[in-house]
């Protein structure tokens, strides 16, 4: 079997195993556009004049599926693998490592896409989000989206290491998703967030991802009301790339297939 | 490989858990087609050689060739890999994933892999191939195991602990399955809990104590068990039980018999069971 099909094969398992856990696909796929039920009924309004809430607030969902889907699912899901063993197994057989980075990465592309396809559908027809009108913000939409799931579910691989045990690593990963998430203007418009915070939270992707985002759901004119007076995405671009080859860096280094007491 | 090259060869192995040797000198040959069972307590070091020779496990001190090569440096090797199965305790299943798509997936990592469905049915769960794993009992979880350990037609099997958890019946059609890959040529290195299993499946067994092995032999013939003194039991006419011990229970009987004039009431031979000779050498050890 060749190695691209290989490959395809272990996504296909990955994807088939995700679609059968039904708290899984409810949680991921139908948490966010919960979320944008919630908020876009809670606030109507708009914000620097014209921009409706939903437009600033769509963005926020956008990259926090993003990171659900990266990095907080596989960092959770890869310390259980191990704890259960079954990296172990793998290990035990002819597979290829890369393959089973390639099957997780595949799942993660393929629930972004469809958890990204529900927001936006539900987005658009009960709060009447705009949709990106030219061909170049799409294009933008596309690559802030491709680069800043590889620095999640880069991050995600490298953060697995950090978990003990199966057990504990929703206990580490969660309230480092949920701090990002306060503080990277997913719930409130981040120039109102306190500016020690702004800085914090420009230390991680995920504020870069949504700024990146926010340079296509919002308006020109909403650029400079941005920290820096503009969306800056040459600043998203390098920022997410940063990120992607210092967690690569880490996977490659620190990537454990088994437990301590495997010794 | 040369013909007649041992399938493992290990020599003065060692493994160190910061000062407590947990492997402490290992001598060990397994020949091909050769099944060889490894007894001995928990915490003795038989799950850390064999995970030593399956590559899992970085040795500190010793010579291990498995498939004439160092598990150490081809631990990675995709084509070493390829020729060794490995049924390890305790591993997770994929438990969205029918039996059949978990074995059929396991096939694709294999260049000659052998054919799922009839690995499927070997291993006796062909009424299961649809359901998925996590709704198998423990002992059909640890068939899946074999199935997976045995899809790639492995030379070398490794089994550890395969049927702790079974219920009699169980166990014995699992034994089946190990001589049916037995005859087929498969070698295969097996630890094991129970003394009646390594009676009835290994060539030979090894017992392991305080990570030592002190002693290797057939089973008939562990610890001379096939030499030592018999015990003949028997009834007297008063109803009393009798037993005495003797290096020729044959003789002894023929005098018994004259003495009863004939049938031994409640008439038993004995000598040492496996179980016995392997109590008697961990107590020792």
């Amino acid at each position: 079997m060749s190695a691209v099909r290989l490959g395809l094969a272990q996504g296909g398992m990955e994807i088939r195993q995700f679609l059968r856990s039904r708290e899984q696909v409810m949680f991921t796929l139908a948490f966010p556009a919960i979320l944008i039920l919630v908020f876009g009924s809670i606030f109507t309004g708009t914000i620097a004049g014209d921009v409706k809430f939903t437009q600033y607030f769509v963005t926020g969902m956008i990259a926090t599926g993003l990171m659900t889907a990266g990095f907080q699912a596989l960092a959770i899901q890869i310390p259980m693998e191990r704890d259960h063993g079954v990296l172990k197994r793998l290990l035990g057989t002819p597979m290829p490592r890369w393959v089973y980075f390639v099957g997780k990465v595949l799942m993660v592309a393929f629930i972004a896409v469809l958890e990204t396809t529900i927001l936006l559908t539900v987005a658009t027809v009960l709060f009447g989000l705009d949709l990106p009108d030219t061909g170049a913000r799409w294009l933008t939409f596309l690559w802030v989206s491709a680069l800043g799931i590889t620095a999640c579910t880069l991050c995600g691989v490298a953060f697995s290491s950090l978990a003990r045990t199966g057990r504990s690593a929703p206990a580490v990963v969660t309230p480092v998703a949920l701090i990002l998430q306060f503080i990277s203007g997913v719930f409130f418009v981040f120039t109102s967030l306190p500016s020690w915070m702004q800085n914090v939270a420009s230390l991680f992707p995920l504020k870069w991802m949504c700024q990146g985002l926010r340079s296509v759901f919002l308006p020109a004119s909403f650029g400079p009301r941005e920290p820096s007076g503009s969306y800056d995405l040459g600043t998203v671009a390098i920022v997410l790339a940063v990120w992607c080859v210092v967690a690569l860096a880490l996977c490659l280094t620190t990537f454990r297939w088994t437990t301590k007491r495997d010794g | 490989m040369k013909e007649g090259d041992a399938a493992i060869a290990v020599r003065g192995l060692r493994k160190v858990y910061g000062d407590r040797p947990a492997v402490d000198g290992i001598d060990l040959e397994v020949g091909q087609g050769e099944v060889f069972a490894l007894l001995g307590p928990n915490g003795a070091g038989k799950t850390t050689t064999v995970e030593i020779l399956e590559g899992f496990r970085k040795r500190d001190g010793g010579e291990v060739s498995v498939l004439g090569a160092d598990p150490a440096q081809v631990a990675k090797s995709e084509r070493w890999r390829q020729r060794v199965g490995i049924v390890l305790q305790g591993t997770g299943e994929f438990d969205e994933l029918s039996v059949g798509e978990v074995v059929r997936h396991f096939a694709r990592f294999y260049s000659a892999p052998d054919d799922p469905e009839a690995v499927i049915t070997r291993v006796g769960l062909r009424d299961k191939a649809k359901a998925r794993t996590h709704t198998l009992s423990g002992g059909q979880k640890r068939r899946l195991d074999v199935a997976l350990g045995i899809i790639g037609r492995p030379e070398l099997l490794f089994l550890d602990e395969p049927t702790t958890g079974f219920d009699p019946e169980a166990r014995r059609e699992f034994w089946g399955l190990i001589k049916d890959l037995q005859s087929s040529g498969t070698t295969i290195l097996l630890t094991t809990h129970y003394l009646d299993e390594a009676e009835a499946l290994a060539d030979r067994v090894g017992v392991i104590a305080q990570g030592r092995l002190i002693a290797m032999d057939a089973p008939r013939r562990l610890g001379s068990r096939d030499e030592a003194l018999a015990t003949v039991s028997w009834r007297t006419p008063d109803g009393v039980w009798e037993s005495a011990q003797s290096a020729s229970p044959t003789a002894f009987i023929t005098d018994l018999a004259a003495r009863f004039g004939g049938e031994v009431p409640g008439l038993t031979v004995t000598r040492p069971t496996l179980e016995d000779v392997y109590l008697e050498m961990i107590d020792a050890a």
